[in-house]
C-alpha cells in the first residue's frame, strides 16, 4: 500500500492502470514517488516525461506536470523544458527501447550535454508494449517474437554507455532491492547534471513467458539470485559475470551542468 | 517619425520576425538552405535573455522546441527537405496535444538529399498532409523579405491563438535573397498570446475547449496548474481515451478551430486580376517572376492577371472562385511537378482550363518563362 504522502501524487482519476497485473513497473513507480516525496519536491516543480511505451505511460499517473511524448523522443522535450525553466526537476522515464534503440542518440547527446535531468531506464529486456519483440538490451540467447530463435546481437550495457558518454551520476539496481532504487533516484534527483538511473525489471507478459520466468515471483527471484555488488563483481572472472546484473553506482562526479552554462553565457553576452 | 530600414537576407528577416512577435526560445538543427536562422538566433536569443540550443537532430530540434512552448515560451525552429521530413512525427505531436510552436521550411529541392543549394518549391502537400492523421493546417509562403518578417510574427500570433504549430515556407530563393525590410516599430503591430486558465489549478480541465473559438486556454509547466500533456488521443482530462464520443470531439475540434476561423486566417494578393481572362496562380520566389510577366503582358494588350495565395493552407479557395469569375485559362507555375495546381483545379473545376506549368532543374522560373506561357495560351 502507498504511504499516506505519496497519494495526492496519484492521479487515481486515471486509474485502472493499463499494466498487466504484477508488471515490475509499478515497484519502479512507487520508487520514484517515495524519492520525490522524501525530498521534498512539490508536484507544481516536477516534471515526468516519458516516450512510448508500457513504462512511459507512468507519468499518466503521476498528479504532477507530465509529458509522453514520441518514441524515444522525450529527452528532446525534456531538454526543452528544463532549458525554458531550470527551476523545474525534471525526470525521464524510459523503457530500453524507448531509450537505448530509437531514442540512444538523443541518450548519449543528453549524457553529454549533462543537462539537470534525472533519467530513469526501466529495463524489462523487452518491448513489452508492442508484444514482446527484440530490444537491445535482450540478452543473447533469450527469446522474443522477433528472435524466435534466440537473439544473437550482443547488447547494450546501459550504465557503461551513460558512463561513456559523459552523465554525471550513473547506477543501477533491481525492482529486488526497492530501497536501493529509491536510493540512487534520490541522488540522481540531487546531483546537478545528467543521471542515469538504470532499473532492471521484468516483463513476465512477454519476456518472462518466453524465456522460462513466467510469474512475477519468478523474476523477483531470478533478480535476487543474480544480482551482484559492484564491489564484488571486481573479483569475478568474465566468465563469471556471465548472465549477472552488477548493482551499485559507477559514476558520481561533479561537472559543468548545462543549463548553469547557459546562464553563464547569457550573462557574459549582456554585460 | 523616420522608418527603420534594414537590408536583410529572407532567412535573417524569419528570424527576427520571430524576435519581434516575442519568440525567445530555439531548437534546430543546421541545414542548408536554412541554417541562417539558426546562426541569427544563437546571436540574438542571449542578448534577449532567450534561449537557443542546437540539438541532435531535427526530431530532438522540434522536440525542444515543444517542450519550451510547454513551459511557456514562445518557440520555433527552422529547417530544410530532409529536415522538414524529420519533423513530421513530433509535428503530429504538437498538433495533437496543441502545443503552438512556429516551423519554418526553407525548402530545396527533393526527394532527399535532392538539391541542398538549390530552390524548389516540393514540400507544400507536406506541409498539409506530412504527418499522418487529420488536422487543421496554417501554412504561409512569403513572396519577399519584408514578407519573411511579417508573416514569422503573423505565424506566431496564429499559433498562440489557435493552440497549433504554423508553418512558414519559405524557399532558397527568397531566404537567400536580400531586400529592403521597413521594420515596424513595437506596438503598431498586434501580438497575439496563448489564453491561460480563468480557473484555479484545483478546478483546471487542460482540454476543455471554449465554446467561442474550441480553443482550451493553456497553463505553462511550473506556473502552478498541473497537468498531462500526450499524443495519444485523449478526453478534455487530457487522459487517453478509448471512448469513440470522446475521440470523434477531440478529432472533430482539431480541425473545427480551424475551419471555423479560415476567413480570419486566409491570406492573398492580386495583380491586375479583375478583368482577366487569364489568370496565372502563382506563390513564393515564383509569384515575383510571374507578377513581372503579368505587367509585360498586360502592357502588349493581354487580359491577364495574377492571384498569389500566401496561406498555401488554408487554400484560398473561395477568393480564386471570385476573382477567377471571368478567366478561361488559368496558368499555375511552380517549382515541382503539379502539388498546388490540385488544389487550383478543386477550386475552379471545369469552369476554366487549368494550365499547369512546372519546373524542377534547381532554378527559378523567370519572367519571360512565364510571359512566353501566357503568349501561348493568349
Ligand atoms: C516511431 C514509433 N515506432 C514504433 C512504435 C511502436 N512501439 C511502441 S512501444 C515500443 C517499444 C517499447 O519498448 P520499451 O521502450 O522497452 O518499453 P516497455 O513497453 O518494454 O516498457 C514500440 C516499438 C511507436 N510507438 N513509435
Ligand atoms: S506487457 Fe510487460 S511491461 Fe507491459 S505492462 Fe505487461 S508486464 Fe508490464
Ligand atoms: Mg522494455
Amino acid at each position: 500500500m502507498p504511504r499516506e504522502e505519496i497519494k495526492p501524487w496519484l492521479r487515481t482519476r486515471f486509474f485502472p492502470h493499463i499494466w498487466c497485473p504484477g508488471c515490475g513497473h509499478g515497484i519502479i513507480l512507487h520508487a520514484i514517488l517515495r524519492s520525490l516525496v522524501d525530498l521534498g519536491k512539490t508536484r507544481e516543480e516536477t516534471v515526468i516525461a516519458s516516450g512510448i511505451g508500457c513504462s512511459s505511460r507512468m507519468p499518466g499517473y503521476i498528479n504532477a506536470n507530465t509529458v509522453h511524448t514520441t518514441h524515444g523522443r522525450s529527452l528532446g522535450f525534456a531538454t526543452g523544458i528544463k532549458l525554458a525553466n531550470p527551476a523545474l526537476t525534471v525526470i525521464d522515464v524510459m523503457g530500453d527501447g524507448d531509450c537505448t534503440a530509437i531514442g540512444g542518440n538523443h541518450f548519449i547527446h543528453a549524457c553529454r550535454r549533462n543537462i539537470d535531468i534525472t533519467a530513469i531506464v526501466m529495463n524489462n529486456n523487452i518491448y513489452g508494449m508492442t508484444g514482446g519483440q527484440a530490444s537491445p538490451t535482450t540478452p543473447v540467447g533469450a527469446r522474443a517474437t522477433t528472435a524466435p530463435y534466440g537473439a544473437i546481437d550482443t547488447p547494450f550495457d546501459i550504465c557503461r554507455l551513460a558512463e561513456g558518454a559523459g552523465a554525471s551520476y550513473v547506477a543501477r539496481a533491481s525492482i529486488a532491492q526497492p530501497v536501493l532504487c529509491e536510493q540512487y533516484i534520490k541522488k540522481g534527483i540531487q546531483k546537478k547534471g545528467f543521471s542515469v538511473v538504470e532499473i532492471m525489471t521484468h516483463c513476465h507478459t512477454q519476456f518472462g513467458r518466453r524465456n522460462k520466468r513466467p510469474n512475477p515471483v519468478d523474476n523477483l527471484n531470478f533478480f535476487k539470485e543474480n544480482s551482484i555488488p559492484k564491489a564484488k563483481a571486481k573479483e569475478m572472472t568474465e566468465e563469471e559475470k556471465k548472465g549477472k546484473i552488477i548493482i551499485g553506482e559507477f559514476v558520481d562526479r561533479e561537472a559543468q551542468e548545462y543549463t548553469e552554462a547557459y546562464l553563464k553565457l547569457i550573462e557574459r553576452v549582456r554585460g | 517619425m523616420p522608418k527603420k530600414l534594414a537590408f536583410w537576407q529572407g532567412n535573417m528577416a524569419i528570424a527576427q520576425g520571430g524576435i519581434a512577435a516575442g519568440c525567445r526560445f530555439f531548437g534546430g538543427y543546421p541545414i542548408t538552405p536554412s541554417s541562417e536562422i539558426a546562426e541569427v538566433m544563437a546571436e540574438e536569443l542571449p542578448k534577449l535573455n532567450g534561449r537557443f540550443i542546437q540539438m541532435e537532430d531535427e526530431i530532438a530540434g522540434i522536440a525542444a522546441t515543444i517542450g519550451a512552448s510547454i513551459a511557456g515560451y514562445k518557440a520555433m525552429t527552422a529547417t530544410s527537405g530532409p529536415g522538414f521530413s524529420l519533423k513530421q512525427e513530433n509535428l503530429g505531436l504538437a498538433y495533437m496535444a496543441e502545443i503552438p510552436i512556429v516551423a519554418i521550411d526553407v525548402m530545396r529541392g527533393g526527394p532527399s538529399t535532392g538539391l541542398p543549394t538549390r530552390v524548389s518549391q516540393q514540400d507544400v502537400m507536406q506541409a498539409r498532409w506530412g504527418t499522418h492523421g487529420d488536422h487543421g493546417t496554417i501554412a504561409y509562403a512569403p513572396s519577399s523579405v519584408q514578407e519573411c518578417y511579417e508573416l514569422t510574427i503573423e505565424a506566431f500570433n496564429m499559433a498562440e491563438r489557435f493552440r497549433q504549430p504554423v508553418l512558414v515556407m519559405s524557399d532558397e530563393v527568397i531566404g537567400h535573397m536580400r531586400e529592403k525590410v521597413v521594420i515596424p516599430e513595437p506596438g503598431s503591430f498586434p501580438i497575439i498570446d496563448r489564453k491561460k486558465p480563468k480557473v484555479s489549478p484545483e478546478e483546471f480541465i487542460p482540454y476543455l475547449a471554449d465554446p467561442e473559438d474550441d480553443v482550451p486556454p493553456m497553463a505553462s509547466f511550473g506556473d502552478g496548474y498541473r497537468w498531462h500533456v500526450t499524443g495519444l488521443t485523449h478526453n478534455d482530462w487530457g487522459f487517453p481515451t478509448n471512448e469513440p464520443a470522446e475521440i470523434g470531439k477531440k478529432h472533430l475540434r482539431l480541425v473545427r478551430k480551424i475551419d471555423r476561423f479560415r476567413d480570419d486566417i486566409v491570406k492573398y494578393d492580386l495583380e491586375q486580376a479583375e478583368d482577366a481572362e487569364i489568370l496565372v496562380v502563382s506563390y513564393g520566389c515564383v509569384a515575383r517572376s510571374a507578377v513581372r510577366a503579368v505587367r509585360e503582358a498586360r502592357a502588349k494588350g493581354i487580359k491577364v492577371g495574377h492571384f498569389r495565395p500566401i496561406t498555401l493552407w488554408p487554400f484560398p479557395d473561395k477568393e480564386l472562385i471570385r476573382v477567377a469569375g471571368m478567366a478561361k485559362k488559368v496558368i499555375v507555375p511552380e517549382l515541382n511537378c503539379g502539388q498546388m495546381v490540385s488544389e487550383v483545379r478543386i477550386a475552379l473545376g471545369a469552369k476554366a482550363e487549368i494550365i499547369p506549368s512546372n519546373l524542377v532543374n534547381g532554378e527559378i522560373l523567370r519572367p519571360h518563362e512565364i510571359l512566353a506561357t501566357i503568349e501561348e495560351v493568349a
